[in-house]
């Protein structure tokens, strides 16, 4: 009887660890397939990266901007996403030791410029109407492509925006602001428009937080480099180049960044963790109340880098050749032969030049304000002398 | 230091009969070369030209003789790396091979004079010109300072000038070449020394002197062989010799005068210096519509007396629309200094126009002058197909003359610059003035008075009494 028990018990026992066993490699692939929903649903990656401070003091703007240009685009995202306005030249002027170079550490360890950068809005072309209207899309058609944000509602962007601010507000190039309430409306635009599927928001100024405070439009996150009534501060001076080279909070952004390649999985709760007040002197801090996932989720990579989910097919492609376009280009060799050797075209005729024939003005009918002239004329005239001289003028 | 030019992009569409074309150019080709000229001073000049050619399918009816020119012209573009990001990539092999493995920007930019350019015209392939094939020349041209890259002394290498040598040729080049001149110094082999030696040279008559070339074929496999890299070095083995350079027969200088933030004179001197020739000049000038020009002051004198150009065209400028075009042929004398100057106005700009940086001042788009300038040595027609790119650029069949498209220096001139802050200051005293005067104003004749009784005090007020009446002292 105890023996049966026994056996019902161990029976039982196996039956119920096969279950769990069962129970557990369900549950994780569940888990997986949990974690798989709450994986970002982008498809394309851009960022627009601003820099709105101009003159050579403001070096270290131009160089946060860069350095973020450089890690984006080492992480995956082409300069065709990529929207890189900068409000002066610093690389190329004539203040600096190195030309066509900006850096970011001191002793000019890294330049940021690289040899490849692409800027599409330079120098005076930086206005607050410019950046809205790249963000919302109202462009004049003859824009060229490299200057628009072409974004769908299955794109992420990162939009980053670095120089001088104040409490609600970002100063462009010394002579207009963008206040957080404008910034909050375009993020609204682009939201109604479908224009992005999330968008991650830094911004490195003196009192950054107050820029996201009015946000209200969903899946967006930000971060700041200071609080309300903090100043940002700038990183390190450079004794050759004379000036500021980097802010704090971009600078330490940037050593966070670089230890990132397009496979890791880092998430935002470290990038949230970057720059604590010690090493800052600002508090930094950020924003996730609209965002829908949870940050621990999100990588690094879905707004920094381009990384695409890809499938590998094994069919087979095959091209064919272009045999009509050979046929025809035979017999334009055909044709040519028998020509004789042509010239170029007069590079300076003169004698053309000299003996134009003046070309001849059209005739247009006078126009309202000389025929009102003259009808006023007329009409004093009659007045004063009299309607008696009419059959004498007509 | 990098001297910023001005971007000029001209497009001239020459639609007319006129155009090299030989049966066997094959179907598109690139052609590259790069041409290396030691300056007298010791500076270095480099100026590569890639030109590709690729045929269109296009077939046009007939035959249009007109010419169509469009002008525009942006007065002041800092050129740095970032416009010469988007030009590398025009070039097929794209600063991977050939030539353009040279083209680093830290190097390209920290240059006394740096110049790009990309051209472009259309062909014809056959006499009726219904065929054409269209030409996209790139060229960038570099001086190098010869202390900032030499370190003080005057030779020079290509790993010296670029920081780069030359490795393999660009597998689509059809010809990839490289001009080292040594007209100076090809007679004897004790002031130079040019490393490696060249295989062959060349001699033409470019620019209207006879110039010698080292020619290095990188396509030639003797060249690549042992080291897998070519660096074309040149040594002094005798200090040269400090000579000024000779003078150039056409030369011009532009400059603004005049005091004051309303009027000006905007001047232009053509120096002709050729001893006894004379030769037409194309003046070509673009003034932005702020500064209004006075045409009736245009004057142009040459040694003192009145020159009257053979062709003039002006087509005034409109408010925030178009620019002046100013266009004349001028016949300058031989030996002599021409000036044309015309007196301008400055306007006055809404205040939103200004920049954001309006106290630097606006600038002015330099002047373009086209001259056939007479040459010293005549030259002989040549076969376009087989001469150096160099040569081509601007060809001219009659070899009496050469052709020079000069560009003078851009101007800077301020405008009458209102004070910005005088809207805030406005507000502030306004508003100041609103609030002491008429608020003053306003209380005195809206203000009642009446008298308050005053309160005869709470449980404080009484506890107190009641504590000074057992002190005996009278209440409050």
């Amino acid at each position: 009887m105890a023996a049966a028990h026994c056996f019902g018990r161990a029976s039982t026992a196996l039956a119920a660890l096969l279950l769990l066993s069962f129970g557990s490699f369900a549950a994780s692939q569940i888990e997986d397939q949990a974690e798989q929903f709450f994986r970002s649903g982008h498809t394309n990656n851009w960022a627009v990266l601003v820099c709105t401070s101009r003159f050579w003091f403001n070096y270290r703007h131009v160089a946060n901007t860069l350095s973020v240009y450089r890690s984006v685009k080492r992480l995956g995202i082409p300069d065709s996403h990529i929207v890189l306005m900068l409000a002066d030249d610093m690389a190329c002027n004539p203040r600096n030791p190195k030309p066509a170079t900006v850096f970011s550490h001191k002793n000019m360890e890294l330049n940021v410029y690289g040899d490849d950068v692409e800027v599409d809005y330079r120098s005076y072309e930086v206005t607050v109407e410019n950046f809205l209207r790249v963000l919302t899309g109202r462009i004049p058609p003859s824009t060229p492509r490299s200057k628009r944000l072409l974004s769908d509602d299955r794109s992420n962007i990162l939009i980053y925006m670095t120089g001088h601010g104040g409490n609600g507000f970002l100063k462009f190039q010394d002579s207009e602001e963008i206040t957080n309430i404008e910034l909050a409306d375009a993020f609204e635009q682009m939201w109604q428009k479908r224009r992005y599927n999330e968008l991650l928001f830094i911004i490195d100024t003196c009192q950054g937080a107050s820029m996201y405070e009015r946000f209200y439009s969903p899946n967006i996150m930000a971060l700041a480099s200071s609080q309300v009534g903090e100043d940002s501060l700038s990183h390190q001076p450079d004794p050759a180049i004379g000036v500021h080279l980097m802010d704090r909070y971009t600078f330490y952004v940037l050593e966070f960044l670089e230890e990132i390649n397009p496979a890791s999985q880092t998430n935002m709760n470290d990038l949230f963790q970057v720059c604590p007040k010690s090493l800052c002197v600002s508090t930094p801090g950020h924003r996730t109340d609209l965002f829908q996932r949870d940050p621990k989720n999100v990588l690094i990579t879905d707004f920094f880098g381009s990384v695409r989910k890809v499938e590998i097919t094994t069919e087979t492609i095959s091209l064919q050749q272009y045999s009509e376009m050979e046929s025809s280009y035979k017999e334009d060799q055909m044709d040519e032969e028998l020509m004789e050797p042509l010239k170029y075209a007069e590079q300076l005729p003169v004698a053309q030049i000299i003996h134009q024939k003046p070309k001849l003005k059209d005739w247009h009918p006078p126009g309202g304000f000389i025929l009102g002239l003259w009808a006023l004329i007329i009409m004093v005239f009659f007045k004063t002398y009299g309607i008696k001289h009419m059959k004498f003028i007509f | 230091m990098a001297a910023a030019m001005p971007l000029a992009l001209v497009v001239l569409l020459l639609l007319g009969p006129g155009g090299p074309a030989r049966a066997e150019s094959p179907r598109d080709s690139l052609r590259e070369e790069l041409v290396i000229t030691p300056l007298p001073s010791g500076d270095v000049a480099a100026t590569f030209q890639f030109r590709i050619r690729w045929d269109s399918e296009l077939q046009r009816e007939g035959d249009t003789d007109h010419y169509f020119l469009r002008y525009a012209v942006l007065p002041r573009e800092v050129v740095c790396t970032e416009n010469l990001t988007p030009w590398k990539k025009l070039l097929p092999c794209s600063s991977k091979a050939g030539l353009s493995v040279l083209l680093k920007a830290d190097r390209l930019f920290h240059t006394r004079y740096h110049s790009q350019a990309v051209h472009i015209r259309p062909i014809c392939r056959n006499a009726r010109c219904t065929s054409i094939s269209w030409e996209l020349r790139q060229t960038l041209s570099v001086v190098f300072d010869a202390f900032i890259t030499g370190q003080g002394k005057k030779d020079w290498s290509l790993f010296r000038m670029f920081s780069r040598t030359l490795t393999e040729p660009c597998p689509l080049a059809s010809e990839s070449r490289v001009y080292v001149d040594i007209t100076n110094y090809s007679q004897d082999n004790e002031t130079v020394e040019v490393n490696p030696p060249p295989t062959t040279t060349y001699e033409d008559v470019i620019l209207g002197t006879r110039r010698t070339y080292a020619v290095y074929d990188l396509l030639d496999t003797a060249m690549i062989n042992n080291s897998r890299n070519l660096n074309l070095q040149l040594k002094w083995k005798k200090p040269p010799e400090n000579e000024a350079p000779p003078v150039p027969f056409l030369h011009a200088q532009r400059y603004v005068s005049g005091y004051g933030l309303q009027k000006g004179e905007l001047s232009t001197l053509l120096y002709n210096t050729h001893p006894y020739r004379a030769f037409p000049v194309l003046l070509l000038d673009s003034v932005p519509w702020y500064l209004r020009l006075y045409v009736h002051t245009l004057t142009i004198t040459s040694k003192g007396k009145e020159n009257k150009p053979s062709y003039i065209h002006y087509q005034p400028a409109q408010d925030r629309l178009q620019p002046h075009l100013l266009e004349m042929l001028i016949q300058l004398p031989a030996n002599s200094v021409t000036k044309v100057s015309i007196q301008f106005e400055r306007a006055l700009l809404k205040w939103t126009e200004y920049t954001p940086d309006p106290n630097h001042g606006f600038y002015i788009s330099p002047s373009v002058l086209s001259a056939l300038v007479p040459s010293m040595v005549a030259a002989k027609p040549v076969d376009w197909e087989g001469s150096p790119l160099f040569n081509t650029l601007f060809p001219v069949s009659d070899g009496s003359s050469y052709f020079v498209r000069l560009y003078t220096e851009p101007l800077l001139v301020n405008l009458p610059t209102p004070d910005f802050s005088m809207p805030y200051n406005v507000i502030c005293l306004t508003c100041t003035v609103v609030a002491v005067c008429y608020g003053s104003f306003y209380n005195l004749l809206t203000r009642t008075f009446h008298i308050e009784e005053p309160s005869t005090g709470g449980l404080a007020k009484r506890l107190a009494n009641l504590i000074r009446r057992a002190r005996g002292v009278p209440p409050l």
